[in-house]
């Protein structure tokens, strides 16, 4: 006899299948239980104890960490429920901060919204006196401890989802917070700034950091030439801010509205993500030649980028030396536009509108800074300025949609699929394919790399070579993937990695999902978007094309093009190592340099690595401008790892080895010849 | 220009130790808690360094395992004396009045609720809750040695004498 998979609701008979718990089964009967800690892609937590209903003959139980039973009967809504939903509410703000009005995250906060919708009308608690101070260290992210929940969200969505965990749970009862290691701040460790646990926090205790007030400043300042670069992900993810249809295209407003607010030209990043596809489709065509290792990642996420700085030093020659085409943008924009505009450089003003908290992190790297002048200026994600266009009083969903400026406003469709997962491998496929078979590619769309799949693989048929393709969102993912690639248990050709789940158009920029639905819908808004545009591929556009002819070299690929559209990456593995201070100087400015020592090794040649550049220093009058450290580490794979870090360079010294003979002498030298030349360099 | 050569040679020393407790449990995740217990044997307590280095050989964040750290209030993350005095401050001591105890050591080594270790790191006092000897209270254990029904100037006198065997060895 079979039993039939049902329990009772309110009455109601409620039919149930594989639901992982009580609570999903009850929502789809349409009734909303709230919820802070719940999020059906992490893991159940069971901490925030809205979500409790009654259970008749067990008692009150909490639906997310109950799995549904047959004949279970349930009441959602009883006194008292009611009084113990309402006293969670309370308790949780008595210690809140509730400066709701200036707070980012107001009339979007699941606090305020369940305050009200379960007639919290007085805080009967009195409201705790010590605060805690606000983490502003981060470019990308503002940590404000005093509207923290504790519901752990961010800190699973970084576990779990990243495979980072840099934030965690520390101390303990009343004590207790989500903090990163040793309560430091958030731009002093492992944090990719991918902002997923601002995406995910149900108030505004993370928040992406807010630079509004500052691009302000510039859109009033006269002398100021003010350019915008439009993402592809925002025009989808934008109108949601304004009541529009998930996916709905608004580029059009956007341009409109940027123009009203001050803005003197407005261009599209899908300009610079074409000729991303130029350069980076080039380099795999000559990575497929021989000239450099494979499989070659992209290199357009910057959260993928420091996670792999951070977690795959050994595979950062595998990253395509590409900018992201944030960066991209950026350099030709300060490279050609003060000719076109007969403008000062340092008037010109670049400002990216981004789906991205990363994005903001990336912007503000030395190593895209010229003379002091940087690429990027300034990074606004979608909300930011969605929240500009509202206090400029501007009536968004009343505006006439307006093209972008040219030249740097022309793009294809390639170049606007970048923001959907696969997007980028897309583009660069349908590159890769004319160049090798020299003919026009019929068949444009290349379905297996497309959809909300975490994990994507194809493997397609180039020139009558069989190109194994990956393509990978989320960190954790991702991981896995290059740790099967390290092991040499998968053998890609090309693998495309974004952090965020479905690609830019859910990052932590955009306006706040957790629909599967809605990201599909974004998604298939900027694959739409590709049908309708005139050109499909990359190669087709002759505006980029032009601008190469100009500037670059006349193609992709060239002296000039690499010097300013290619990039280098820096090892970011010491970041956890065990620091031992080994001479320090007088000097003021000291100049930072870091030798890692692996202790699985007897007599480690770091050792007298170190104690050759001690002497170095020393022997050279150097010594008291200097600050050594030796840096500690037990990674298995540490040959690879191990590096020297001067300055803001590193050093690889994977060579160095304990010279047992002539050749091994020279090559020693060789290796130590380049640390000797990166510590002059610094300290000229 | 300072240079610190000897730290070196120690902390390949006090990592040689950790990787022995990290091989004793064949780097696994799942026993993080007993490792972190012998790592603090070992050297007292849980420097931030030593935090690090334990999570990157089990491959686990530094978040987690400070929070685990933080969590349990066995592991100290700051250096302690070498006598560690333990005053029971359950129920029992507690009515045994066990803070005039406690006051009588802080008096006497300058320490207080927020300095709960000597500069010289001699000696370190902290209260707990209960160290299950009720009948004997108020109880206090210094290292591994208990004493019962200790009065106040009892135990600034284990401290005195404790000082005197110092200065007699030197």
């Amino acid at each position: 006899m079979s039993i039939n998979k049902e329990i009772i609701v309110n009455g109601i008979t409620v039919a149930f299948d594989n639901e992982r718990n009580l609570l999903e089964v009850i929502r789809k009967a349409g009734i909303e239980i709230p919820t802070f800690c719940y999020h059906s892609e992490l893991s159940i937590y069971g901490a925030c104890r809205l979500c409790v209903v009654e259970v008749e003959g067990r008692g009150v139980m909490a639906t997310c960490s109950t799995k549904p039973e047959p004949g279970m009967v349930i009441h959602t809504d009883t006194k008292q429920i009611r009084s113990i939903r309402k006293i969670n509410i309370e308790l949780l703000l008595a210690n809140h901060d509730r400066e709701c009005p200036s707070c980012v995250r107001s009339a979007n906060c699941t606090l305020q919204d369940l305050a009200r919708r379960l007639g919290v009308e007085e805080v009967r608690y009195k409201q705790l006196e010590e605060r805690e101070e606000i983490d502003h260290s981060s470019p990308s992210l503002t940590r404000d401890p005093n509207k923290c929940v504790l519901c752990g969200d961010c800190v699973r969505v970084c576990d779990e989802v990243q495979g980072i965990g840099a934030i965690d749970f520390i101390g303990r009862g009343a004590n207790a917070k989500v903090a990163p290691a040793f309560d430091q701040d958030l731009s002093s460790v492992e944090c990719v700034n991918c902002g997923q646990c601002a995406a995910v926090c149900p108030t505004g205790a993370i928040i992406p950091k807010q630079d509004r007030n500052d691009v302000w400043d510039l859109l009033h300042d006269d002398s100021k030439i003010v350019v915008a670069q439009v993402a592809p992900a925002v025009r989808v993810g934008l109108g949601e801010h304004f009541g529009f249809e998930p996916g709905e295209n608004t580029a059009g407003q956007l341009v409109n509205a940027l123009k009203m607010m001050g803005f003197d030209y407005v261009f599209d990043t899908s300009f610079a993500a074409d000729m991303t596809i130029f350069e980076e489709a080039t380099e795999f065509l000559d990575r497929l030649g021989g000239s450099a290792p494979l499989p070659m990642f992209t290199s357009c996420c910057p959260a993928w980028v420091k996670f792999a700085e951070i977690y795959f030093p050994e595979l950062l020659p595998n990253l395509s030396s590409c900018k992201s085409p944030q960066q991209m943008f950026g350099s030709v924009a300060k490279k050609v536009l003060p000719a076109k505009l007969n403008a000062d450089k340092k008037d010109i003003v670049v400002v990216s509108i981004m789906p991205c908290t990363a994005k903001k992190y990336e912007a503000t790297l030395d190593k895209f800074k010229h003379e002091d002048i940087p690429e990027v200026d300034k990074v606004l994600t979608t909300v930011e300025v969605g929240r500009m266009i509202n206090s400029a009083g501007i009536k968004f969903d009343e505006l006439d949609p307006e093209a972008f400026d040219m030249p740097l406003g022309f793009s294809t469709g390639a170049g606007v699929i970048f923001g959907a997962t696969g997007g980028v491998m897309e583009a660069a496929l349908r590159f890769a394919y004319e160049k090798v078979e020299g003919k026009t590619i019929k068949q444009l769309e290349f379905k297996e790399v497309r959809g909300l799949d975490a994990v994507k693989e194809a493997t397609v048929n180039v020139g009558g070579t069989d190109l194994k393709v990956a393509v990978v969102y989320g960190l954790k993912k991702a991981k896995e993937l290059a740790e099967k690639i390290r092991a040499g248990e998968a053998d890609y050709h090309f693998v495309e990695v974004m952090a965020c789940p479905g690609g830019c158009i859910a990052g932590a920029g955009q306006p706040i999902t957790h629909d599967i639905e809605v990201r599909k819908e974004r998604a298939k808004g900027l694959y739409t978007a590709d049908k309708r545009m005139q050109l499909h591929k990359s190669q087709d556009n002759y505006m980029v094309q032009e601008c190469y002819n100009e500037c670059m070299g006349g193609e992709a690929g060239s002296h000039e093009a690499h010097h300013t559209l290619h990039t280098n990456y820096q090892n970011r593995c010491q970041i956890f190592d065990a620091r031992v201070p080994v001479l320090k100087g007088d000097a003021d400015k000291l100049l930072p340099i870091i030798v890692t020592i692996c202790t699985k090794q007897e007599n480690d040649p770091g050792q007298k690595l170190l104690a050759l550049i001690v002497d170095y220093v020393k022997n050279n009058n150097l010594a008291d401008k200097v600050e050594i450290e030796a840096a500690f580490t037990s990674r298995p794979s540490a040959d690879g790892t191990i590096a020297v870090t001067v300055g803001s360079q590193t050093v690889e010294r994977s060579k160095f080895k304990n010279a047992i003979n002539t050749e091994e002498e020279l090559a020693n030298n060789a290796e130590f010849a380049k640390i000797k030349e990166a510590i002059d360099k610094e300290l000229a | 220009m300072q240079e610190t050569n000897e730290k070196t040679a120690a902390m390949i020393e006090h990592l040689a130790a950790v990787n022995k407790i990290l091989e004793k449990y064949n780097c696994d995740e799942s026993k993080l808690i007993p490792i972190l217990q012998e790592v603090q044997e070992e050297y007292k307590y849980l420097s931030k360094d030593v935090i690090s280095y334990v999570a990157t050989s089990l491959d686990i964040p530094p978040a987690k395992v400070y929070g685990v750290a933080t969590f349990y209030a066995h592991f100290a993350l700051e250096p302690k004396g070498k006598y560690v005095f333990k005053l029971c401050d359950g129920t029992a001591c507690h009515v045994k009045k066990s803070h005039s105890i406690l006051h009588a050591l802080y008096d006497r080594l300058g320490l207080s609720d927020d300095k709960q270790t000597t500069d010289d790191l001699m000696f370190t006092v902290e209260t707990v809750s209960c160290l299950g000897a009720c009948g004997l209270a108020p109880v206090m254990l210094v290292n591994e040695d208990v004493y019962g029904q200790v009065k106040p100037e009892e135990a600034v006198a284990i401290i005195d004498d404790i000082l005197a065997k110092a200065a007699a060895a030197e």
